[in-house]
């Protein structure tokens, strides 16, 4: 990613960006020091988390559009709220704007629709059964060998509640450190280890069905 | 250590977020505990299976392009609104005619140099500027720009000859403003090639230079720049002269690309 070529981008009012053939050389001009450094700054992080914060909202949202809507809403705030960051990790600033947005979002779009099934499997995944569960679950290897161990695998990512799936998104596909994840989700290290913990089991148990019933 | 604790820390052990100490006890526990060697051998697997099947959601470039011009109207409109911080409107030279005018003929020359790029460029050059892209990316990424950093072409072009088994014209740009970073060695398109580095303000240019190969021995031409490729933000151009293919890449726009390829096509 070009960082340079697209602060100028950013820099040019109204400017179209990657069309930036049409703009004569000169307009970047326009912005104070001030502002081509924040613009600069920004785009430092934007460049470079913009696929992570794409994913964790996909996932989040587990909808192109919606993902889209979250993601936009939420690199306008970043950028209003440059001040704010303060060189820690760009990644997990983003990320946690990210997850502020969603939730917003979350609030003004369908409340119900989600908490119902969160507070089921929630309970299906609490108490004691999972230790049970745990020593019976077979090997799940002949499941991850299977033709449709991709869909297999993305369908029990998705059917995992959102608590749960966040913390396996960021993770095993972002390859944060639970101290990270911490600090985007604002929760503490035990409870980063606990769900995802959890997040585990249930997934095991979700490819388990899935064999069972294949 | 017994069974619960070694399941206790588990998911730490698999992360990786054990201390030495740790995981040399949860070893230990686990050459000699079937069971629970099991549930973290299940764990493991799950784990690989995640990072190998699980959808990775890259952001679509229109969401990028979006966000940048909507950051960029933000902040245009902040700029017209405070004329206190910026008591030069950048937009008042459009006020005048003769340079609408000409901002409308440099329009319509930039349009045709954009058009260009999609019509020119052979196929068969996809691969080499896939490559291009990847060489230049790599050499800003990793900070690796030069093997021979002078701004001495006269240091540059011995220094690559002796290495190569051809000698690339290095010419000096600093009047156009081009100044020279230095060189090194890189190997596109199955071979060794010149890689020579140019800086315009905060942005780097790099010119692979190579021999061109001449398809049934007919002797090499000469060809103007011409634009090949425009994208991830990056503009490629294109030209040969004596036997030579070079390939100017950097993220400037593609009218300052035009530029420095025509300058050092016509200094070379």
């Amino acid at each position: 990613m070009a960082l340079v070529r697209a602060v100028d981008d950013v820099c040019v009012p109204g400017a179209k960006p990657g069309r930036q053939e049409h703009r004569s050389a000169g307009q970047g001009e326009a912005l104070s020091t001030d502002e081509r450094s924040r613009v600069r700054r920004f785009e430092e992080i934007f460049a470079t988390h913009l696929d992570a914060a794409y994913n964790y909202a996909h996932w989040l949202t587990r909808d192109a559009r919606n993902a889209e809507d979250v993601v936009q809403e939420a690199c306008l705030r970043a950028f209003k709220f440059l001040d704010s960051f303060h060189g820690e990790s760009g990644r997990a600033w983003l990320l946690a704007i990210v997850r502020n947005t969603y939730y917003t979002w979350l609030k003004t779009n369908r409340v119900e629709a989600l908490s119902v099934s969160f507070d089921e499997e929630t309970m299906a995944a609490d108490g004691g059964e999972l230790a049970d569960l745990e020593s019976s679950f077979g090997s799940i290897d002949q499941v991850l060998q299977q033709g449709d161990a991709k869909r297999l695998i993305n369908d029990a990512l998705a059917r995992l509640p959102e608590e749960f799936r966040e913390v396996i998104v960021l993770r095993e596909m972002e390859d944060l450190p639970y101290k990270e994840i911490a600090a985007i989700a604002k929760i503490p290290l035990g409870t980063v280890m606990s769900r995802l913990s959890r997040a585990r089991k249930l997934l095991l148990q979700y490819l388990q069905q899935a064999k069972q019933e294949s | 250590m017994d069974c619960t604790e070694s399941r206790s820390r588990l998911h730490a052990y698999l992360d990786q977020e054990l201390d030495l100490p740790s995981v040399v006890a949860i070893d230990q526990h686990l050459a000699s505990c079937a069971a629970c060697k099991a549930i973290f051998a299940r764990q493991s697997a799950l784990q690989s299976g995640i990072r190998k099947h699980a959808e990775y959601h890259a952001a679509p470039a229109a969401l990028v392009e979006r966000i940048r011009a909507q950051i960029g109207a933000q902040i245009g409109s902040a700029a017209r609104q405070a004329p206190a911080r910026a008591p030069r409107s950048p937009w008042r030279w459009l006020q005048h005619r003769p340079l609408q005018l000409g901002a409308a003929f440099a329009a319509v020359a930039l349009v045709s140099w954009t058009a260009a790029i999609e019509y020119s460029h052979p196929r068969g050059d996809e691969l080499i500027i896939e490559q291009v892209m990847s060489s230049h990316a790599r050499s800003v990424v990793t900070s690796h720009l030069a093997d021979v950093a002078s701004s001495d072409q006269h240091t540059v072009k011995p220094w690559l000859s002796g290495r190569l088994d051809f000698s690339p014209p290095v010419v000096d740009l600093v009047g156009a403003g081009f100044p020279l970073v230095g060189g090194r060695v890189d190997y596109v398109d199955h071979r060794p090639v010149a890689a020579l580095v140019y800086r315009h303000r905060e942005h780097v240019i790099n010119v692979f230079v190579w021999p061109e190969r001449s398809i049934g021995g007919t002797a090499a031409g000469r060809t103007a720049p011409t634009p090949s490729a425009s994208r991830r933000g990056y503009n490629i151009v294109h030209w040969t002269d004596g036997g030579l293919a070079f390939w100017a890449i950097s993220d400037l726009n593609a009218a300052e690309m035009k530029t420095f390829a025509e300058t050092y096509a016509g200094a070379s």
